[in-house]
């Protein structure tokens, strides 16, 4: 049981958070701006790689160098907007999926070409877990993640709920037209998706790194599970993504726990696969998603 | 002086085997988002999936992967245009019914998985180390007769298939796709299956892209899992087909030409650098072909040759406007 707990319960949760603070922004960007935003993973890259660089110059511990990253990102994505996206704003949505994909490869080889192509970390060293009521196992990093993930999901709440600018943005979500003719600045609500999707996914970058390790192709390998995350919370649920980004990130942990046999219920190595397998299944009987998202 | 001649020539042979080869991939994907507006961000994973299939069915026997089956080329390629197209009517059936961009998603994710069998299951495919030894036609020729052979033979793969999708093109079959393209409501309004003519696109076009797949690992005579890198087949198979002109055939065949000069050619420069700047240009070049990509869609959406509206011709004819 605290086995189960240990090395699969508390990963997955962890995987989930990072998942979740993805499919935000994925599904933001979706509902607002009507677009897949394939550059969405290395969003994620650049937001740990900046942290790295936080971290190199001032030797701060990594969790001070978030908001840092979050905003390094963010003014990234707003400048790449202005750039690349902003020109198709007439076009049909699916002209910036293919502007979007070339911004992937060009993000992340500046990426390369800025930090290199080798596998970089936050600390070395081992560090040991904390261990509570003798047997329970949770590593420093583990905590911060969960902590942090629950302020920031906490934050994006009150924004979007609270603040004019979050109501606009939803108001935008559900309708553009009707939005712009009611006198919403819909550039201005579109610069804010950018930062708070860019600042989350910068985040979630920065986690993955706490987590295992950087490596410039790192973001491109969470675009699916982030994506699978965002349609089953239901596109333009940023509510919906954070129950998309749970289930996907515990599923593929929960996934090779030897649930039936003493072997593993899936091999490790098809983990990824699992939340393909799930975008599969709800593309064929529920696009709309858990929460009735939109469908395209 | 006529060693560097000869090392020019080869050169160039090459470079045409591989561009053709790619022209091949890149006329499958104008059948997709050329002409029917299909957009496939998985290109990779079909082309591994020709590639695989036509190297299990026509290497000898070997105890390292599935088979070996000894079969001729040609079987081993149709194989492969079967097997690419069986996997793209699955995918269609199930995400042509939504909006493009779930078929982008869902592409990725074959391609994903696809490249996650090819590392795992290894009695099938021998893993990370690939399979070896695929046969490749008129490889007995002496040195310069056997590569100019196989250019030939690429060559006559590509004006068949050009001769195809153009025939199919200007057929009505063609001229339907293109107005589900631009209007499907209109489409549908007009008694026309929408659904199912996507997923005969869908297919169609998947299997050239299986055949590229095929005809690259019978050009290396191998191939490994890095065959599935969205970079230099998905990537640049699209910045191809929009710098050639996507909806026009021949743009397509000419953007595959380009491109790949210059990406080759490129990469001959970097050559020349110490190894740790080679590393960095070779990543500048990435970059610049995605500012390539921003310029043409931003200003030359057309591309090189843009598409034309197939000719009224004898119709205009057998009924005349009123």
């Amino acid at each position: 049981m605290l086995e189960f707990i240990n090395f699969y319960l508390l990963p997955g949760l962890v995987l989930g958070c990072i998942y979740t603070l993805g499919a935000i922004g994925v599904s933001l960007l979706f509902g607002i701006m009507r677009f897949a935003h394939f550059a969405h993973g290395d969003m994620m890259t650049l937001g740990a790689y900046l942290a790295l660089a936080v971290v190199a110059v001032t030797g701060w511990p990594t969790i001070t160098a978030i908001p840092l990253a979050m905003l390094g990102t963010a003014a990234a994505a707003i400048f790449i907007d202005r750039f690349a996206y902003r020109p198709f704003r007439a076009s049909p949505t699916i002209i910036i999926v293919i502007a979007s994909f070339g911004v992937a490869l060009m993000v992340r080889s500046v990426i390369q070409i800025g930090w290199g192509l080798e596998i970089e970390s936050y600390a070395t060293g081992i560090q040991r877990p904390l261990i509570f009521f003798d047997s329970l196992r949770l590593s420093k990093n583990h905590i911060q993640i969960l902590v942090s993930t629950v302020l920031l999901v906490t934050a994006m709440h009150y924004f979007l709920s609270r603040t004019k600018t979050g109501k606009a943005m939803r108001a935008m979500s559900d309708d553009p037209d009707l939005a712009r003719i009611t006198g919403i600045d819909t550039e201005r609500v579109v610069t804010w998706t950018w930062i708070i999707g860019a600042g989350l996914a910068a985040a979630a970058g920065v986690f993955v790194g706490m987590d295992t390790q950087l490596n410039t192709f790192m973001g491109w390998n969470l675009l699916l599970p982030v994506f699978a995350a965002a349609i089953l919370g239901g596109i333009g649920r940023p509510y919906g993504a954070i129950a998309g980004g749970m289930v996907i990130g515990l599923a593929e942990e929960l996934s090779t726990y030897p649930w039936i046999t003493d072997a593993p219920l899936l091999s490790p190595g098809y983990k990824t696969g699992v939340a393909f397998g799930i975008m599969i299944i709800l593309l064929i009987w529920r696009p709309s998603g858990l929460f009735r998202g939109r469908v395209f | 002086m006529e060693q560097t001649l000869f090392g020019i020539m080869m050169y160039f042979v090459a470079m045409f085997t591989i561009g053709g080869i790619y022209a091949i991939i890149v006329l499958g994907l104008n059948m997709h988002w050329g002409v029917s507006g299909l957009f496939n961000a998985g290109i990779a994973g079909f082309f591994a999936i020709g590639a695989y299939t036509t190297a299990i069915l026509t290497t000898p026997t070997s105890p390292k992967h599935l088979g070996g089956f000894d079969l001729p080329v040609w079987l081993g390629m149709l194989g492969s245009m079967v097997t690419a197209g069986i996997v793209a009517y699955g995918v269609g059936r199930i995400c042509l019914r939504l909006r493009a961009d779930y078929l982008a998603i869902a592409t990725i994710g074959i391609a994903e998985i696809f490249r996650l069998v090819l590392k795992n299951e290894t009695w099938m495919t021998n893993g990370t180390r690939g399979i070896t030894n695929v046969p490749r036609p008129f490889e007995d020729f002496a040195t310069p007769w056997s590569q100019i052979a196989f250019l030939g033979v690429v060559i006559l793969v590509v004006a068949a298939t050009y001769f195809i999708v153009e025939r199919a093109l200007d057929a009505p079959w063609g001229r339907v796709m293109r107005a589900i393209r631009e209007n499907d409501t209109a489409a549908e309004a007009a008694g026309k299956n929408v659904v199912r003519f996507r997923l005969q696109a869908f297919v169609f076009g998947a299997m050239f892209m299986g055949l590229g797949g095929a005809m690259t690992a019978h050009a290396f005579k191998f191939i490994g899992p890095e065959a599935t890198e969205p970079l230099l087949t998905t990537f640049l198979v699209w910045v191809m087909l929009i710098i050639g002109g996507s909806g026009n055939n021949r743009g397509a065949i000419l953007g595959a030409i380009v491109v790949w000069a210059i990406w080759s050619m490129t990469q001959l420069v970097t050559g020349f650098l110490p190894p740790d700047w080679a590393v960095r240009a070779s990543l500048l070049r990435v970059f610049l072909v995605g500012l390539l990509l921003q310029v043409m869609l931003q200003n030359f959406s057309g591309g090189l040759i843009p598409e034309k509206s197939p000719k009224i011709g004898d119709r205009q004819k057998q009924t005349p406007a009123p």
